[in-house]
């Protein structure tokens, strides 16, 4: 285990570059408006 | 030991966010999404090194050893061998100092697939609400209603514009959309007969200000399943404020109890908004810039989906944001942030919309670059039948994409449609540097054009209260992640 540095997530978001794109997930919304769901709040439905 | 070579050239600044959260040190990576946790010496050399690059644009070990020599009471030598070899080890696996991609073309086909569309049903409203986009409900134009006409024409439009796409979405909106129930409870048995002839699915939601939420609507939505956004800005004194009815009489007492027995019958509502939800949102302005008050008020009230996002004011509204209010509105976050904790370990979490990240499953990068797909993903009808790229843009005449009433009603106005198209994170100058471009997508087009006139050109104060949500939101999940730990 390292000793200074503890990683919480260990992800490969630039990888879904290749992997995804699909258009199923839900339309997400940026305003303050409507919480349909921003991009931020998104999970993938895949 | 950190292998400085590869990272020459390598923007810091953009591509890896250092900050104290609370009592953490919190490193993420923006391209490849990890998070980690930092002890002091660690974020110190960082925090070196993302200095380095902003004053002199490259990184060198030499250099990194005369920063720490000039600020003194450094880590030893040692120590900072172990932390280079340790940040090599990140550096290596992918999780720290990662590459962006390089910048994807996104293709789309010609004519574009809307998969969603908003229905504003009523372009009338009964409340007055002081800050509202709508005009108070009329978008600048006259009280109407949207006829039964013009919303079958809507479902059909969406449903051949989704082409191979199988689920589509279609918001009921306003002004207020239960004041023109009648067509909504029609269109739901509309739509769900047209989409399964087609072997496709509806999922509608419903935006509301609860005035009229009776128990007889309350169970239309709850058989139909239909997802609820239920509008509530927190203390009755704020609420009254800003959102009363024409005669100035506030609405909090009406609209809490139906708000209440509402959300009670969907105690297992996703924080994502999966499946059939509710929400209940706020919009919180210079009024109340302690808005964590509101969030708690809420959750006191038995709310559990809460989200109270920030007023888009032009600056001659009273309650726009001045200069001052930012660093008030940074405690307001943090303070949340705590409370939510407290609250989690108490058993009694609620969820705060804006600090719900999914680390790692969340939306691919695909769309986080594009966003939103408002003007060829998504758009809104008005009354008459106008379309428009999102219910922001509904009145202005510049943004009329075409209508259901034209010839064609899939043929939307071509060059308009691409310039939401190519509106995206790297056609936006002020996203390039920014370590939360994938998390905001470039903000709202509304937002951004009403301030700046340009899709391209981002609503400044709105990037600024966005990062800051992230900042707190990476800190909620960790903490949250690590209470997990310990609890198991």
């Amino acid at each position: 285990m390292a000793k200074h540095i503890q990683t919480v997530v260990k992800a490969n978001l630039s990888a879904t570059v290749k992997t995804g794109g699909c258009g199923n997930c839900q339309t997400s919304c940026q305003s303050a408006c409507k919480t349909s769901c921003t991009v931020g709040n998104q999970v993938c439905v895949k | 030991m950190l292998n400085f070579k590869e990272l020459e050239g390598y923007n810091f600044q953009k591509n890896v966010h250092c900050f104290q959260q609370g009592d953490l040190l919190i490193g993420y990576d923006v391209n490849s999404g990890s998070i980690h946790l930092l002890d002091e010496e660690t974020f110190t050399i960082l925090k070196t090194l993302e200095s380095l690059y902003s004053t002199e644009g490259h990184l060198s070990q030499e250099a990194l050893a005369r920063e720490l020599r000039l600020a003194g009471n450094l880590p030893n030598n040692e120590t900072v061998s172990e932390i280079l070899a340790e940040l090599e080890e990140l550096r290596q696996e992918g999780t720290l100092f990662s590459r962006e991609p390089e910048k994807i073309a996104a293709v789309y086909p010609e004519k574009p697939i809307v998969k969603a569309i908003c229905l504003h049903v009523a372009h009338d409203c009964n409340l007055r609400c002081e800050y509202c986009f709508a005009g108070t409900g009329a978008f600048g134009g006259s009280r109407t209603l949207m006829d039964l006409e013009t919303g079958k024409r809507g479902i059909d439009f969406v449903l051949a514009a989704s082409r191979h796409r199988n689920h589509c979405e279609v918001d009921f909106f306003g002004g207020e959309p239960l004041i023109n129930f009648g067509v909504v409870k029609a269109l739901v048995d509309y739509g769900k007969k047209a989409a399964r002839a087609q072997n496709k699915t509806i999922k509608f939601t419903l935006t509301t200000n609860g005035v009229l939420l009776n128990e007889a609507i309350q169970n239309f939505l709850e058989e139909e399943e239909i997802s609820v956004v239920l509008s509530l800005d927190g203390r009755p004194e704020i609420h009254d404020r800003m959102r009363p009815h024409a005669d100035g009489r506030g609405s909090y007492g009406e609209v809490v109890p139906r708000i209440q027995q509402f959300t009670s019958l969907r105690p297992k509502t996703s924080p994502y908004a999966i499946g059939t939800y509710y929400y209940v949102r706020g919009t919180y302005t210079h009024f109340n810039c302690d808005f964590d008050r509101d969030v708690l008020h809420m959750a006191d009230l038995g709310i559990r989906q809460i989200s109270v996002e920030p007023v888009v004011a032009g600056p001659q509204d009273p309650y726009a944001f001045q200069e001052g209010d930012l660093a008030e509105i940074y405690d307001a976050y943090d303070r949340l942030g705590e409370e939510i904790l407290e609250r989690q370990a108490q058993g009694r979490g609620f969820n705060f919309f804006h600090f719900n990240v999914a680390l790692d499953n969340g939306p691919c990068l695909p769309k986080r670059l594009s966003g939103c797909g408002a003007g060829h993903e998504y758009v809104a009808v008005s009354p008459e039948g106008d379309l428009y790229p999102c219910h922001q843009f509904v009145g202005q005449e510049a943004f009329k994409l075409g209508s259901l009433y034209n010839q064609d009603p899939l043929d939307l106005k071509a060059d308009l449609v691409q310039e939401f198209r190519a509106a995206n994170i790297y056609a936006k100058p002020a996203c390039q540097d920014c370590w939360a471009r994938f998390s905001c997508s470039g903000g709202c087009h509304a937002a951004n054009t009403a301030f700046t006139q340009k899709l391209t050109e981002v609503y400044e104060l709105g990037c600024k209260l966005q990062r800051k949500r992230l900042e707190v939101a990476l800190y909620v999940k960790i903490k949250g992640i690590q209470q997990n730990r310990d609890e198991l």
